[in-house]
């Protein structure tokens, strides 16, 4: 299939950025939209251009670094899934695709596609965490039995993979979703009670301080999250954060 | 020879009593001296977390945006541990005793041993972090089952565990970010060790967004950067892994050991076309559920590869499920490097099931069938019908391997539930890497290595689940004790300058080298090189190996290298984020590599685990090993260019273990 390709390019934060236009032709629908990425950047690259920077690792929808806003939607068209798998068979011949970077004020613009998205991390190291030294001095791991449908949903919101189009999507730029996936994980099983008010108290703290916008439970995130991580967690989230809030120490 | 260090008494107590005697730093003169981790993935992750737990400085790089993207995220199936929760009859031993013999009997029995008997402790360790692992409805832990043992030991997480382990590490990482105990470096590349007095004392790094050359000064630097089997270009990696940080090791004198020991993993989605990036696995798991076949008929072969025959419409009688037929004790679950070459066999023979031709099935209509009966039975439903059974059996498998299944669908646009996968051999893992001794310390006194960067643990075949273990008993529970045991000479040292010759020097290297990459006025993007040096690597030194294919792959790779240097494009410059100098650079030393690997699977004249020289095979087509002559490990020196190496050799010595004929029969 032959395609248009209007590519956001931006040197780096403070530039102004601007979209490009380019044709590609002999797409076919076995490729993925990264491969797709990749052989545009050969033709740029023999053509004496500079290639389009995007982020992109494991290409299996696991590592979350691959986040590319397409068409207006995080990830693109599809749902429960990475850019790198989306596979061009979900566009068809003449298709004029916008490709444009994750846009939030807390995720600046690296290069082109690239952002920042260190806010993540620095929420996790707020108290995204059990504080347990790793002296493998711990109980037996069957010494507190979890109840499965607690495990199970626990496992649920740790499969967040961070890629960040929650904030993307999100008209407020609003992190919640991932926040809130890594507060339940640890709300849900036992290990993650003793530090349950001060993990989401510093959490929220920290997402505030990083410039992520507030929820107003439009609920975009969570249609667009590739791993379908549920509204429900925010809820919780809350809920954890006024009782915290009330009566935390 | 070389000295593995591995210390005396009887296997079972080396390690406790190892442990007891090596020299401590207390706690005072631990917040004195600084340590540099390369690499956050589950070894590099939990070896920096450990290390600033117990009061070090740490230094932790990553060359992804975030240490929690480190490619141990996309393992799949699971972790062993010798736990005997399922009272199947493990054992540390037994555990031990499938590793080596999974390995072929070529890797070091104190490493494994030691290996196997903190197992135990890392899903302890797991569980008290928070890590959700699968559950019975009792609430204990579930436990399924990996090639090459009679045992349930591996625990599992859905197909996520790697990501559920690695999210644990990258938790215990986070509490000493945020403590001010690591200092973390994410989008920075390790461009070099350097060397001062014959111990190695920093780095030189690259931030990838700035282009900024940093020098890093440690009193000793662990390289935790995986393994390299993206040599092949085409395999089951992320796309940034790369050997460059073990490579430069190399090249400062760390030894290289038995680099041609690669796994080739049996289930992988098949290549689809020229433009193909990665190869996606699916996890070995499956293979506890699915069945593995190909036509019996070659004409019903033919007509499937053309599209004018299903596999649901073949009849039990002209399929051929050659793992259970070859290996009747085993059956689906051997080994993978057994199921990679009865899969090359099979597609070599005609059978193959796709339009290339390199493509098995693997079918799971017989678990779906098997799995809804037992739930009819579950529900107390008398005489369910086919499609009953069906239907609940499904809900069964999308429980077990949902999100494989949805992967799988996602790339083919073939839906699993209904039809056969098609699947294939592809590169996976590399046992081999950086020699290390029984403190994993490598050639280079102060230079560690850990996880699928060094060489240790798995021999010539790695089993299933044991990357993980392996990972994190490295970080976790070994490294950090005996990296004290050398670091207690630095009490006295004092901060290390990272001022002297010898880090100028590095430096200016580095830069030498980039700004030749920059200024190359080639043609020719990095891709294109990459590329061909996974075909002449797959081609020559893949599934089977034999001398002339070899020869002319060295003679082939030193050329494409020479090529390579004097046609290069990489565009942009050398300041600023520039992602295709990065890629120039990873290229440029597996380039190097892939020589070394080639002459070391020349040198070594016999079969063993992944290694298959043509050669040397018994009757039936199995590995043939020569112990009388090559029961070692080759470590190779760097002598300049790769061809050059010179061998060294650390002799095996079983004292546990009876070397025999592997056999899955």
């Amino acid at each position: 299939m032959n395609l248009t390709l209007k590519v956001w390019r931006q040197n780096g934060p403070q530039d102004k950025g601007h979209f490009d236009t380019h044709q590609l032709s002999d797409v076919t629908g076995d490729m993925s939209f990264l491969e797709m990425m990749d052989v545009l950047n050969d033709t740029i690259i023999r053509e004496g251009g500079e290639p389009i920077a995007f982020d992109h690792d494991c290409r299996e929808g696991i590592c979350g670094m691959c986040s590319m806003f397409i068409n207006g939607e995080a990830h693109g068209p599809g749902r429960g899934v990475t850019t790198c798998q989306l596979h061009m068979r979900s566009f068809k011949d003449g298709d004029t695709i916008t490709i444009e970077p994750w846009r939030a004020s807390a995720f600046p613009v690296v290069k082109d596609l690239t952002v920042d998205r260190s806010a993540f991390d620095r929420i996790i190291q707020a108290g995204g965490y059990v504080s347990v030294n790793t002296s493998g001095e711990t109980l037996d791991a069957n010494a507190i039995p979890v109840p499965k449908a607690d495990a199970d949903e626990a496992f649920n919101a740790a499969t967040c993979i961070g890629c960040g189009a929650c904030v993307a999507t999100c008209k407020n730029a609003s992190a919640m979703l991932f926040v809130s996936a890594k507060v339940s994980q640890f709300a849900l099983l036992p290990q993650g009670q003793p530090e349950r008010k001060r993990r989401v108290t510093r959490m929220v703290e920290q997402m505030d301080k990083e410039g992520f916008g507030n929820c107003t439970n439009t609920g975009a995130c969570a249609v667009e999250c590739p791993k379908g991580i549920d509204l429900t967690n925010i809820a919780r989230m809350n809920r954890d954060f006024l009782n915290a809030s009330v009566t935390g120490e | 020879m070389l000295d593995s260090k591995t210390p005396g008494g009887p296997l079972a107590d080396k390690w406790t009593q190892y442990k007891n005697n090596i020299r401590l730093v207390n706690p005072a003169n631990k917040r004195l001296i600084d340590v540099i981790v390369v690499g956050t993935g589950l070894a590099g992750s939990s070896a920096a977390a450990s290390l600033a737990e117990m009061g070090y400085n740490v230094k932790a790089f990553c060359f992804q945006d975030s240490p929690r993207r480190a490619h141990s995220i996309a393992a799949q199936g699971g972790i062993n541990a010798a736990k005997n929760y399922q009272n199947d009859g493990d054992s540390v031993y037994r555990l031990f005793y499938d590793t080596i013999k999974g390995g072929d009997y070529r890797s070091r029995e104190a490493n494994v041993h030691r290996l196997a008997e903190v197992s135990t402790s890392i899903i302890d360790q797991c569980v008290a972090q928070g890590v959700p692992f699968a559950r019975e409805y009792g609430g204990l832990l579930d436990n399924r089952s990996f090639g090459g043992v009679q045992v349930s030991r591996t625990f599992y997480a859905k197909g996520q565990t790697g990501q559920q382990l690695l999210l644990g590490a990258y938790s215990a990482l986070s509490r000493q970010i945020s403590k001010g105990k690591v200092k973390m470096y994410n989008r920075h590349e390790m461009m070099d060790v350097v060397i001062v007095d014959g111990k190695a004392r920093g780095i030189i790094a690259r931030n990838l967004v700035t282009g900024d050359l940093e020098r890093h000064s440690a009193h000793a630097v662990v390289l935790a950067t995986g393994g390299y089997g993206n040599v092949f270009f085409l395999s089951t990696n992320a796309m940034g892994s790369n050997v460059s940080a073990a490579w430069k090791a190399h090249r400062k004198g760390a030894f290289m050991a038995n680099p041609c020991f690669t796994q080739i993993h049996p289930t992988c989605i098949p290549v689809s076309g020229h433009y193909q990036s990665k190869l996606t696995l699916m996890s070995e798991s499956l293979r506890n559920d699915g069945r593995i076949w190909v036509p019996a008929k070659a004409e019903d072969a033919e007509a499937v590869r053309k599209g004018t025959l299903k596999p649901t419409a073949i009849p039990e009688a002209d399929r051929d499920y050659y793992l259970e037929r070859r290996y009747p004790a085993f059956g689906n679950l051997v080994p993978r490097d057994v199921a990679s070459r009865a899969a090359k066999e099979r597609c070599d023979a005609g059978f193959g099931v796709n339009t290339t031709g390199e493509a098995v099935f693997l079918d799971f209509t017989s678990a779906i069938m098997r799995y809804g009966k037992t739930e009819a039975n579950v529900m107390g439903l008398e005489n369910p019908s086919d499609d009953k059974m069906r239907e609940l059996g499904k809900a069964v498998v999308k429980a077990k391997y949902g999100n494989l299944f949805d992967m799988y669908r996602q790339i083919t646009d073939d839906n699993p539930y209904e039809t056969p996968m098609k699947i294939y051999p592809a590169v996976h893992y590399t046992m081999g890497g950086l020699w290390v001794d029984y403190n994993l310390m490598t050639t280079v006194p102060g230079l560690y290595a850990a996880g699928e960067a060094n060489f240790s643990d798995h021999g010539a075949n790695r089993l299933g689940a044991s990357a993980l273990m392996q990972g994190l008993a490295d970080g976790y529970f070994v490294l950090p004790y005996t990296i004290g045991d050398y670091l207690a000479d630095d009490i006295r040292t004092g901060a290390i300058s990272n001022d002297t010759p010898e880090f100028v020097e590095a430096q200016k290297a580095v830069q030498a080298q980039l700004e030749k990459f920059v200024s190359n006025n080639g043609t020719t993007p990095v891709d294109d090189f990459h590329r061909r040096l996974g075909r002449i690597m797959w081609d020559n030194c893949g599934m089977a190996r034999n001398k002339e294919d070899l020869t002319q792959a060295i003679a082939d790779i030193s050329a494409l290298r020479e090529e390579f240097y004097a046609n290069v494009r990489v565009p942009g410059s050398a300041t600023g984020y520039n992602p295709e100098l990065d890629k120039a650079g990873r290229v440029a030393d597996f380039l190097e590599l892939g020589e070394l690997m080639c002459k070391d699977a020349l040198e070594r004249e016999e079969s063993c685990g992944g290694h298959f020289r043509e050669e040397h095979q018994t009757a039936e087509g199995e590995a043939l090993r020569r112990d009388d002559e090559f029961t070692f490990v080759s470590a190779w020196e760097c002598n300049g260019q790769p061809n050059d190496a010179n061998l060294h050799k650390e002799e095996l010595v079983y004292e546990n273990i009876e070397l025999k004929q592997r056999s899955y029969k």
